[in-house]
């Protein structure tokens, strides 16, 4: 092997990475806003007991769960301007991904929702609670409790698929590889460095939800 | 020369989706070996090779797998291996199932519990013993739905091969999509062969599971 390793070709691009792990928090945080809302509403929906509300909803979180990102992303880059609808490689990137996110999501929420026992609601109206009351003090801080962890775990995946959205051209951190490698012709090292980054993100990004997992449910009791 | 997007193009797709199962197919089998050696590692009493194993399966779970991909695509040919794209996407692959499968087998090994191990000691089984005969036969119940679940991510993540130039579903419908200008038609069916086949391997795991819970 007479390869001679140049990382230092490509770490002279620091502030490009710099502004990709930038790009590619902008673009987890709006997914997960985005997605969760989709989710919320369609948990609300797979929960009801009206099947026109329900099947739609389950439809939806199953055709996602079982078709690749990859895929839905080339249909909402490349299918639906033949639709009409032009959409830029950002927008496209955002779409697809809560879309996706959205199916996620709505199952974390309705497995958070169906943890939380009958008998808990049926015990705070026998309190005199209204049902308002019974949500916000006895359902809500039980149910945020039981799905934080999923939720935290899937931000990480999150993070870590936006790189497909690299595909399209979308701007993130994995499309600086690109351009890096475009640059330098260091394709190992440009690669090698920004998925190394990603691990960085990941780990980072675990300790902190761990730290506020600990600050927020374990250290002050449940009320 | 633009055509339209006919039955026959459908065909192309049908066919390029074996190369998507014999990927996924590559990838369980090869990950599924790594996967339970760096399971054991992980749950053996031997501190060194359990800090391996995990720092193994961080390293893996905490990187994205375009990432992988394309550090096995532009890397294994550095060590003087000529590499096609079939070979590494079927190396990352199996290296990226590896790490998920240990993680699943290790929480099926460690869910039996603690006083199985105990009653196998008393009964004067040795650790090998009690390894092979009373915690893997209920473990490997344990573990068959989430191991199946993976499957369907497995499947899905082949996808992933079309960007460094592997010719499977995805890759050819992107072909597809060049020769007939038709992309919604085309990816609407690339994404119908994916449901059709993650939507069965689901629905597999669920027979699997509910059959478990009943022979129990």
């Amino acid at each position: 092997m007479e390869y001679n390793f140049r990382f230092a070709a490509v770490l002279r691009y620091w502030d490009e990475i710099v502004e990709g792990v930038l790009l590619t928090l902008q673009l987890s945080a709006t997914t997960m806003v985005i997605g969760l809302a989709i989710g919320l509403g369609v948990a609300a929906l797979s929960t009801s007991s009206n099947p026109w509300l329900r099947l739609p909803a389950r439809g939806y979180v199953e055709l996602i769960r079982n078709t690749p990102l990859l895929v839905q992303l080339f249909i909402v880059f490349f299918g639906l301007p033949s639709l009409g609808v032009r959409l830029n490689a950002n927008d496209a990137a955002v779409i697809a991904l809560s879309i996706n996110l959205g199916a996620y999501g709505a199952e974390i929420i309705r497995a958070g929702i169906e943890s939380i026992r009958r008998s808990q609601v049926e015990a705070g109206r026998a309190l005199g609670l209204t049902a308002l009351q019974t949500f916000r003090h006895v359902v809500l801080f039980q149910a945020l409790k039981a799905i934080y962890p999923a939720l935290a775990s899937q931000f990480v995946l999150l993070m870590l698929a936006t790189s497909i959205v690299s595909a399209i051209g979308a701007s993130e951190l994995f499309h600086q590889a690109a351009f890096i490698e475009s640059r330098t012709f260091r394709s190992f090292e440009a690669y090698t460095l920004i998925t190394i980054s990603y691990l960085g993100l990941t780990l980072g990004f675990r300790l902190l939800f761990s730290a506020i997992y600990w600050l927020v449910f374990v250290r002050r009791p449940a009320r | 020369m633009i055509r339209e997007f006919a039955l026959a193009d459908v065909g192309f797709l049908l066919l390029a989706t074996r190369w998507t199962l014999l990927l996924a197919l590559t990838a369980a089998i090869g990950g599924g070996v790594f996967g339970l050696i760096v399971a054991i590692f992980r749950v053996v009493p031997a501190a060194p090779l359990n800090w391996l194993a995990i720092g193994y399966i961080n390293l893996i779970q905490g990187t994205p797998l375009l990432g992988q991909l394309f550090v096995f695509f532009f890397g294994l040919p550095l060590l003087g291996l000529s590499v096609d794209a079939w070979t590494a996407a079927a190396l990352a692959l199996s290296i990226y199932a590896s790490a998920f499968f240990a993680e699943i087998w290790r929480g099926s090994l460690q869910s039996v519990p603690q006083r199985q191990w105990e009653a196998g000691a008393s009964l004067g089984l040795t650790y090998g013993q009690r390894f092979r005969y009373v915690i893997i036969p209920q473990a490997i119940r344990i573990s068959i739905p989430p191991t199946v679940g993976f499957l369907v991510q497995l499947v899905k993540n082949t996808s992933l091969a079309a960007l460094i130039g592997f010719v499977e579903l995805t890759r050819a419908s992107q072909i597809m999509t060049a020769a007939t200008f038709a992309p919604l038609q085309v990816y609407l069916v690339a994404a119908a062969i994916y449901f059709a086949i993650c939507f069965g391997l689901s629905q597999l795991s669920r027979v699997v599971e509910g059959r478990i819970h009943v022979s129990r």
